[in-house]
This record gives structure tokens, sequence and C-alpha cells, in this order.
């Protein structure tokens, strides 16, 4: 069995500071890693490396630094890692990086195909079921838990309040949640391994698609403001008060609102 | 000169971080207060297989190189010295010298099921009255047909009891003093092997520290490593491989102390401020911080020393000398800058002071260092 | 495409059981402050199997129009009938917008259609609003980088322009009583090649508790409880307050407490009256989930804890001795008060 997984390299938002005298994200020297959510597609797919000997190759669209991600995810134990790269790619938006992934994921055997649900960093949660729809193959999202037999994948689809018991017939891609798994450490071994591998490129020139739906062109959806939230004003701060003081400052302030 | 790691280290430091982050970190305090041996991270180790991080992939290790795994025992220092030890003391003294001068049936027997973790090693020169004066050797080894009786004991032998193979080390010939020591593997069946009583420590309270007994025990003429007569010499080149992962572990001590004491004087307020406003906080995080770079620069030179050339004790000796006095040190005034929530065992501070003294003594006592390297000043 | 031929504010009806979801309800509200500065039309889109009962409770909430499907293939959601149902709607209807709750039905829904039909999809929106450019384009506002920094978005060029928004975002209007609206019947023959995904069982999760987005006072619990027992305490201030208990995502990684009562980031945006922070930090990810109650007072040990910046009320002090206090105390002034 042939598994696609698509990866994200992410900024670790948790560290991610605001500069406070320009309003801008401060990138530097925050760590980049695996995007959460892909991560448990990836522990998914390799649990069905080790059980059934699925072929698993991981792939990600990004620029060069990427390849760091795609290192991991071998010293993981993912087989093979593809990078898909281009300045033509970039400032894609959701729908031209699904519709570049989707087609970059053409050149590949797969039978299933894996993805987070959504990036820490963009926190779109659009990307899977979009590449499913340009390869025309059905999605299951939110994958809670993954059964493969035979030609069939069985999944437990999570919704809010309930779960649905889902069956679906190979090739097809399934949305996976950090909740689905805790994925393994790499081994010093593997990150050995990893850095012999061959990453294979795929750019541009490489791929069947038009350039009017690649990149910045390629995208319906466009970026005019970004800002930082301007903070709350702050309000009273009170201390020194033991705690019954505390206590009834508290029970005040509600009955002058009128909750109680 | 480049002082740049690789990329390859660099991932392979940020998984080391992890792992003691996540795995390891959450269980020091209570194997320190219980004197518990951590026999979870010992499976984890094997199951993430980092039994045999600098030997090769032909023998069952990951095949990284020297300096990688120094960097994991530094990591794991940062957060746990007894973790480290337990690993540092299967790799460098309990499986370099079969692997470097095993027969190869000894390395077949022994070294993969070592690298695997299949086998926790140890390695036992130390008896009661032979420290650093190592050759005074009183355990014999008297060769008998197909076999040799041993007798005799070692004592403060870490991970005893929990070993499944000791590199040890025996007087076959008396009269010819150093080179009469000779080296052999015995595994923890062999009769007349026995562990013996267990150390109260001051400090890597979890690090398994126990006596060994050898009454008539019986060795296989097979398992003498070496040639009768080396073991001196091979005592002490695995000895030199091991400081570098002493001075490794002194290092990350020093440098978790670091970490978590910066955390501490940024949030910690006195007279309407906190500690880290105050100048003489910041002079002396200045100096621990600077001690403490001096100090991984020596380490990892002797690393890639090791690799490159095929004499590296100078090197290994001035970073396990300078590696365990600036644990000793940065320790001492952490703890100093934590006041009296540092003397409590709440925090972590006292425990690493209590871990770092170690790192003066064992696998070559600071003074045996100075021997060392005022040996090659005076070349 | 022609732009111009696209006109008025959809919004998909999510009903699961025969029930509308509260965020539909939200949707609707914003739709209508929406078609008034586009000066158009509310329409609501709803999916389903002998459902038309539902259209008078959309009227009342705000549609002016309803699009209804009604198929037995419909009955249950499954995502490729759903999206081919939906983009037969907007080839149909040619709506300017199109918007959908961001639940794990919408997230899932939306996208795919944006792909089928090739449009630009903005998820998570925290504000929507209408350009005052000349294009009146939808002005797309969403949190990004862990809710770090917001981001406004437009998709210029094509249509539908397609938002998911968040329960609990959104306000509905009041409802109007008696309301009603015409409703387009519209079929949709689903296909069998998009009928490639079976439903072996639906399966209910428990759960007697007030969903916390419903709740109008939240008792919410951070690591500064210090342990799982202690969550005891907030139930019982929960109870007195008449609200319930909800907590920041370190008490579930902690598993002290189930993921469904996180408020935050990855977990719940809540918007009660009363937000009352025991013993919780304020990192920015719960903030992005809380900062738009009410009324937030917050109890924390630490005075430089930014969870002070938002709340109008801070006190500092040790919240497991004040907690028991303070529900004695309310318990007492409620007693007096029904006296």
């Amino acid at each position: 069995m042939n598994i696609v997984v698509c990866i994200k390299q992410v900024p670790n938002t948790n560290e991610v500071k605001i500069d406070p005298k320009t309003g801008t994200l401060i990138r530097e020297g925050v760590p980049s890693i695996i995007n959460p959510d892909d991560k448990a597609g990836l522990e998914a797919a390799l649990r069905l490396k080790d059980s059934q000997g699925a072929h698993v190759t991981v792939l990600t669209m990004g620029p060069p630094q990427a390849e760091t991600a795609l290192r991991e995810a071998l010293a993981m134990g993912a087989d093979e890692a593809v990078l898909v790269t281009d300045r033509a790619f970039g400032g894609a938006d959701t729908w031209a990086t699904a519709h570049t992934i989707a087609a970059a994921v053409e050149k590949l055997p797969y039978d299933l195909i894996i993805t987070g649900r959504q990036a820490i960093d963009g926190d779109a949660a659009q990307v899977g079921p979009q590449i499913a729809e340009n390869l025309n193959i059905p999605n299951i999202s939110y994958a809670e838990e993954i059964k493969v037999e035979g030609e069939y994948v069985t999944v437990k689809r999570q919704f809010e309040d309930r779960y649905h018991i889902l069956k679906a017939k190979m090739p097809c891609l399934i949305t996976a949640l950090s909740e689905l798994n805790t994925p393994r450490y790499m081994t010093p071994g593997g990150i050995v391994d990893a850095y012999q591998k061959e990453i294979k490129k795929i750019t541009r020139a490489d791929l069947d698609v038009a350039d009017g739906d690649i990149g910045l062109k390629g995208s319906p959806t466009r970026v005019v403001k970004t800002f930082t939230k301007s903070p709350k004003a702050a309000g009273t701060l009170v201390s020194n008060l033991n705690s019954q003081e505390a206590a009834d400052y508290i029970l005040e302030k509600l009955k002058e609102k009128f909750i109680i | 000169m480049d002082f740049k790691l690789s990329a390859q280290q660099e991932m392979a430091r940020t998984l080391f971080r992890d792992f003691a982050e996540k795995e390891v970190k959450p269980l020091a305090q209570e194997i320190d207060e219980e004197e518990r041996f951590p026999t979870e991270t010992l499976e984890k180790f094997r199951k993430y297989k980092f039994m045999g991080i600098p030997y090769s992939k032909e023998w069952g290790g990951a095949g990284c190189d020297t300096l990688t795994y120094e960097i994991c025992l530094e990591e794991l220092s940062k957060v746990c010295a007894t973790t480290a030890t337990m690993l540092s003391a299967h790799t460098s003294l309990g499986t370099w010298p079969i692997l470097k001068y095993g027969t190869p049936e000894q390395k077949e027997k022994y070294v993969r099921k070592l690298c695997t973790g299949e086998y926790l090693g140890a390695f036992a020169l130390t008896e009661p009255n032979a420290g650093t004066d190592s050759s005074a050797q009183q355990t014999k080894a008297v060769l008998d047909g197909d076999h040799y009786v041993l007798n005799g004991n070692k004592i403060f032998i870490t991970n005893s009891g929990y070993a499944d193979t000791y590199v040890i080390f025996a007087m076959t010939n008396k009269s010819l003093g150093n080179h009469g020591i000779s080296a052999f593997i015995v595994e923890k069946n062999f009769p007349g092997f026995s562990v013996g009583k267990e150390e109260k420590k001051m400090g890597i309270r979890g690090s398994s520290t126990c006596e060994l007994i050898f009454e008539n025990c019986i060795v296989p003429k097979e398992n003498l490593l070496g040639q009768e007569g080396k073991g001196f010499s091979i005592a002490m080149a695995t000895l030199d491989n091991g400081r570098i992962g002493i001075a490794a572990q002194a290092l990350g001590i020093a440098e978790g102390a670091l970490d978590e004491t910066i955390k501490y004087v940024k949030q910690r307020k006195q007279f309407g401020r906190p500690l880290a406003k105050f100048q003489n906080t910041q002079f002396e995080i200045a100096d621990m911080v600077t001690k403490t770079k001096a100090a991984q620069l020596l380490m990892y030179r002797a690393a890639i020393a090791e690799d490159e050339k095929p004499r590296y004790s100078e090197e290994a000796a001035m970073a396990k000398l300078y590696c365990a006095s600036t644990a000793m040190d940065v320790t001492t005034r952490c703890l100093q800058l934590h006041g009296g929530y540092g003397y409590t065992r709440e925090y972590p501070i006292e425990r690493m002071m209590r871990d770092a003294k170690i790192t003066e003594i064992y696998e070559g006592t600071s003074e045996v260092q100075k021997m060392v390297i005022s040996k090659y000043a005076f070349k | 495409m022609n732009i111009q031929d696209y006109k008025g504010i959809y919004v998909f009806i999510q009903q699961v059981d025969g029930k509308v979801a509260g965020v539909s309800h939200e949707l609707l509200g914003k739709a209508r402050e929406l078609a008034q500065k586009m000066e158009t039309k509310v329409t609501a889109v709803l999916l389903g199997y002998q459902v038309s009962g539902l259209c008078g409770d959309l009227a009342s909430y705000g549609a002016d129009k309803i699009v209804l499907v009604d198929n037995k293939d419909l009955e249950i959601y499954s995502t490729r009938p759903y999206a081919y149902a939906v983009c037969k709607v907007i080839e149909h209807f040619k709506p300017a917008v199109l918007l959908y709750g961001a639940t794990a039905i919408g997230r899932d829904l939306a996208p795919r259609v944006a792909a089928k039909i090739r449009t630009g999809l903005t998820a998570d929106c925290t504000k929507l609003d209408v350009a005052d450019d000349g294009t009146k384009n939808l002005l797309m506002t969403r949190p990004a980088f862990g809710g770090n920094i917001m981001a406004t978005i437009i998709c210029p060029d094509y249509r539908p322009q397609m938002a998911t928004v968040r329960p609990g975002v959104m306000q509905k209007i009041k409802p109007v009583e008696d309301a009603s609206a015409p409703v387009d019947n519209f079929a949709v023959e689903i296909p069998e090649s998009m009928k490639d995904v079976q439903i072996l069982g639906v399966v209910k999760k428990e759960s007697h508790k007030i969903d916390i987005q419903d709740a109008k006072i939240l008792v919410s619990g951070g690591r500064g409880m210090g342990c799982a027992e202690n969550f005891k305490m907030l139930e019982d201030c929960a109870n007195a307050l008449g609200g319930t208990v909800s907590s920041s995502r370190a008490c579930v990684d902690a598993g002290w407490v189930e993921k469904d009562i996180q408020v935050g980031q990855t977990g719940k945006t809540v918007r009660p009256d009363l937000y009352l922070a025991c013993g919780i930090s304020g990192a920015i990810q719960h903030l992005a989930g809380m900062e738009e109650s009410n009324l937030i007072i917050a109890i924390n040990k630490d005075e430089t804890a930014p969870i002070f910046d938002v709340a109008d009320w801070g006190v500092v002090g040790d919240v497991t001795k004040i907690i028991p206090l303070f529900t004695e105390g309310v318990k007492k002034a409620i007693a007096e008060r029904n006296k």
C-alpha cells in the first residue's frame, strides 16, 4: 500500500511574539516544526507501515528550508520525501496550494493520502479537502481512528457531539487531528539515514498546471491588511486582600453588574 | 575552524532535547527522592534506539559521530544527571572496550545486543584499595584449564544489578605490575558472581551503584578481552573515551542549572523588582554563562578530536577538568541566586548541585586530569 | 464569471437530527447586517431530508428566503453529496456571499465546495464587514499565527465570497415571532459517484452538560487550580451562580478535564456574560477564545499574569482559597434575595 503524507513546516506559534514597537511578528529565533496535526497524520501512516508494510512518502510544498521538516519525517521512519518548491508557487492561498499539491501528488503512486486538519500558522483547515476535490477522490476529515482492510479504509470521523463510522474505498484522503495519536520520536540512527537519502524535488516545470492557477496569481483570496489586536483596556487590579476580602470584593462587583 | 553544528547534529539535538523534556524531566525529582533506577527510561532508550548512538549500524548502533552522542548526554544531563550516567556508563564504558578490543566472536556475541539495548552494559575497575591508584588491583584471575577463576570485589560500579554484561579487570600476574592486569567480559549469570550492597550517595541517587563480589567466579577463557596483561591499557583507553561523556554530563548540569536560574531570577521579586534587575545577579549570570560556553567548546573539541585523531587524551582531560569544575561552581552560585527556595527540594537546583560533585571524581578525579594535562604540557 | 451576476447573502444552515445549529442563527443575524450594507437580501440554504418544518424558525432568525434541498441522500451529513448539492445551489442562484459555521461540518464542506467551484474561502472569521471603496467586497477578518495577529482578507475576482465563522462569534437577532419567508424547493439529484463513502454508524457522545458556548456564566479553571480535584470547587461555584465550568488548554493536556470544555484557539470560543478566570495565566491562545466575554473577572496569584490585561476586575490571590469563600457568599446573597 502506498501512503502519501502531506506535511507543512510551520513556526512554533506558541513561541511567536509580537514586536511591541512595530506590531509585527518576530519570526527570527522561532523554531520551525512539523505542524502538529500533520505529525499525527505521519504517525498514523507509520503505524500502517509497521502493521501492514505500507510505503510512506512524505511531501511538502514550501521554500528550500522546508527540507528540514522532510528530514525529520524521514528520521521518524518515512521511506521517501518530496519537496514541491518553486518561486512560482509563492504567495499561494489555500486554493492555489491545494491545486499545486494535488498536481504533485498525481505524479506519485498513492492509495491513501493523509493530511493534517489545520496548520497552526494559517489555521484554515482547507487544504486537505481541497486536494481531494482536485484529485476527484473522497475525503474524510477529522479522523480519530484509521483502519485499513484490503482496498477499504474505515475511519472514526469526529463531530462535536458524536462520531460517524465511515468506510471508503481507496484512493481517498484523510485529514488527521493531533488528538489521533502521540507521534513517535525520531531515532538517532533514523537521522543519519534521513540525511543520506535524496529528497526528490518537484518544480513548476514538472507540473501540468496553468500559471493562472498557482501562486499569488492563482489565489482567489488576498490579504489586504494585517494587524495586531489592540489589547483590551486594562481593568482594575487589586492585591493585598486576604481570601475573605477577595471573595467579598468579587461578590460586590457581580452585584454591581446585576449578575447576582 | 567551523563553530557550527551540522544540520544533522542540530536535528539530533532537537530530538534529544525534546525527549529529555518530555520523557526524562518529569521523572527526575522522583527518581532522586526515591533513589530509584529509571527502568522506564531505559525501556524508552531501547525503543528509540539510543543505546548505541556512536557505534556503526553494522553492530546495531545508530552510526552517529561522537559529538552527536555527547550532545545526547549533554541534553539529558540538563534535566537529569542520573539518567545520563546510566546511558554513558553503558555506552562509553560497557560497550566501547568490547567493540575496540574484542575478538569477532566476542563482538558478535555481545556488541550487537549492547547496541540494540537488549543488554545493558557496565564497567568495573575500582576496588576498595584501588581508586585513583587503579593499578593496585587485588581481584585475582587464575587460569584453570578452559576457564579463569576470579576472586575479589569491586565497588562503586554504575548500572550494577541491572547490567547484563560487565567489563571487569583483574590481576592475572602480580609480578608484572600494571602489565599483569587483564580484562574480562563477565555475564551476570556466571557462577560465583554476585552484586553486593548498594551505596547511598550524595547525588545521582537514582543511579545504581553497588559492590560486585567474585567468589570463585568461573569466567570462560573466551571471555578474556584483549590479551593477558593488556587490561590496564584497555582500562585507560576506555576511560579516556568515557571522560568526554562525563564532561558532557557536567556541562549539561551547568546548563540546566543556568536555565532554571535565569527563569527564576526573572520571576522572583524583592525590593520591588525582579532579581534579574540587580547588577549582582546580572554579573553572576554573565560570568557563569561565559564559563559554561567555554566549557562547551572544550567538550565539543574533545568529541571531535576523538573521531579525528588516534590520541585525544589531552583534549578529553581538559574537557572533563573544566566542565566538572564549571558544573560545581555554576550550580553552587545558581543555588545562591535562588536564596532560601534554592535550598528546598521544591526547586531542582539543590539536586543539580548534589549531582555536580561526582563529575569531579569519577572516571578519573580532577587531580588525575591535571596529571594528564601537565604531562602533555611538559613534553 | 461576471461578478455583477452574483447577488445576495446566503447562509448554509447546519442541521443535525432536525435541529438547526446555533451558529446558523448567529450567521443569519450577521447576514442581515451585511445584506443591509450590500443592499440585498438574506437567503438560508437548508439541506436535509424531511426538514421543511425548520423553515419558519429560519425566517424568525432573519432569512428573507429559503432554498430548501430536501433529499433522502442528504439525511445525514456526508461530504460529497452535500458539496455537490451546495455547488448546484451556487450555480443556479449565484450568491455574492455564502457563509458557513466553522464546525466539524462546515470546515469540511466549505473547502470542498470552494475547490469545486473555484472560489475563495476564508476560515474562522471573527469579523465580517463590507468594503466602502465602491466594490462592496466582503471584508473577512481572521486570526492567524495561533491568534498572534489578525488578517483582513478579500476575494475580489471570484464568487461567491465564502467564509466560515466560529460559533459564538456573531450574534443572533431577537427571533421575530410568526415570521415567514418564501421557500424555494430546489431539487438536486445526487449522482452515484458522489456517494462513495458509506456511513456504517453514528455514535453520540454522552454529554449531559450545558455546552460552554451556550452558557451565560463560565467559571473557568487553569493550571493555577493545581490539580484535577480542585475543579470540584469550580463546579460548586458554577452551580451556585447558575453557570457551567470551562477550562484552559493546560488542564485538558494534563488530563484533569475533558476537551469539550476547553476555551481557546484550539478549543471553543465563548462570549458569556461573565467569565470568571480562576488560576488562568492568560496565554494569548486562551484569550483568543474568551476575550469578547462581556465581563471578565480573574483570580491569579501572579500579578504579572496577562489575564489581568483583559480582565475588567482582577484579584491577586490564591484562587483555591478565594473560590470556596466566594461560593459561600454567592449562596448567601441568593438566599437573601429570594427571601
